[in-house]
């Protein structure tokens, strides 16, 4: 498929998904009580700004995975006191 | 179309279910040995779970033709409790020689604390003193990329033939690391936690059709063990070729599989029902 294809296929489920987050959004700002110190919306807006500005590499995906993750730390078997038996 | 699906966890499904993969072009499942949705309080909780896996759930399969194989091992979860973990895998040997065992699985992390890491570790020990091929689950959400990278980590410091390990649950910030280092990698179609048929589609065509699988994982929770079909539809749409398909859902699996001893595939033509 080439891109107009897809974008013939997908368009429409693409801005049900954006529509989506939009009313989620909506929704906590609606709400009683205050999150803008949480953590979890600046990756919110972290990952929103991958999707909107990241057209350098078709891999925003992988990007907003990792966004999502916990660090990984090359030395944590040492710091678990860890080696192996084999 | 003919598949195979790696990684479905029948014991929590109905036999509806059996009768729907059948349908559907089921071959074969393999069933890795996984949490019950409840911490259970003694080892012989899980060997009449291994009995489960290894005598029930191949009848009830076999009744809609469908072969199938299991892993055993104490899931990551439970792996917490390291003394019931030992417990469990002092059972493990005994059930090795059952007909329908594959291997050791699925093992893994889910929290990534020191306590799964030894429990990990001590199943690698396992599979490697019994010559048996082995099947990882990786932690989900927030977890997995710092427990992929952990497992990979523990497992090139034991000598396991790479070509005898899937890596599962793979997704997009995964999936190269578990491939570069020689692993099978496995794909979970699973709603919310997991990867969508789309996105697993994406993967291929990105990352290519060799050393790759493709599972529902359909278990307790809010699953679609009919996920696989959904891949094939998905696949279809895209306009890959049949053999391309073919390979993914059948092919490779029986591939990995066929390492084990106890890998013995019907041919799906002149398979038949138990009755």
């Amino acid at each position: 498929m080439n891109s107009k294809q897809i974008l013939d296929r997908e368009f429409l489920e693409i801005r049900a998904k954006i529509l989506e987050v939009a009313a989620a959004l909506d929704r906590i700002e609606r709400a009683n009580g205050d999150v803008a110190g949480d953590s979890r919306m600046a990756l919110i807006a972290d990952a929103i700004n991958v999707i909107a500005n990241d057209q350098s590499d078709p891999i925003r995906a992988e990007k907003i995975q990792l966004l999502f993750s916990r660090d990984y730390d090359e030395k944590w078997l040492e710091e678990f006191a860890l080696t192996s038996k084999t | 179309m003919y598949y195979i699906d790696p990684h479905l966890h029948m014991v929590s499904r109905t036999t509806d279910d059996y009768e729907t993969l059948s349908k559907m072009g089921c071959v074969a499942i393999s069933e890795p040995a996984f949490w019950a949705g409840f911490d259970r309080g003694s080892a012989d909780s899980f060997r009449d779970y291994f009995r489960q896996l290894t005598e029930v759930e191949p009848k009830r399969a076999a009744q809609y033709g469908i072969q199938h194989f299991t892993w055993l091992c104490i899931n990551a979860k439970e792996a917490e409790n390291v003394e019931l973990s030992r417990e469990v895998l002092k059972l493990i040997p005994e059930f090795l020689d059952c007909p329908n065992v594959l291997g050791i699985g699925e093992i893994g992390l889910n929290k990534n604390t020191r306590n799964e890491a030894i429990v990990f570790q001590e199943h690698l020990e396992l599979a490697i003193a019994h010559d048996q091929q082995v099947l990882i689950h990786t932690p989900h959400l927030e977890d997995k990329y710092q427990g992929t990278r952990m497992i990979l980590d523990m497992l090139g410091e034991h000598s396991v033939d790479r070509s005898r390990v899937l890596v599962d649950h793979v997704e997009e910030h995964t999936v190269e690391h578990v491939l570069k280092a020689g692993y099978w990698a496995g794909m979970t179609l699973y709603p919310v936690t997991k990867c969508t048929p789309s996105r697993a589609v994406d993967i291929i065509e990105r990352h290519g059709s060799d050393r790759i699988c493709v599972n529902s994982a359909g278990d307790w929770g809010p699953s679609k063990p009919t996920a696989v079909p959904d891949l094939i539809l998905e696949m279809r749409r895209r306009g890959h070729d049949e053999s391309l398909i073919r390979k993914i859902v059948y092919d490779n699996p029986r591939t990995f599989f066929s390492q084990s001893r106890n890998f013995h595939l019907s041919d799906p033509a002149t398979r038949g029902v138990a009755k």
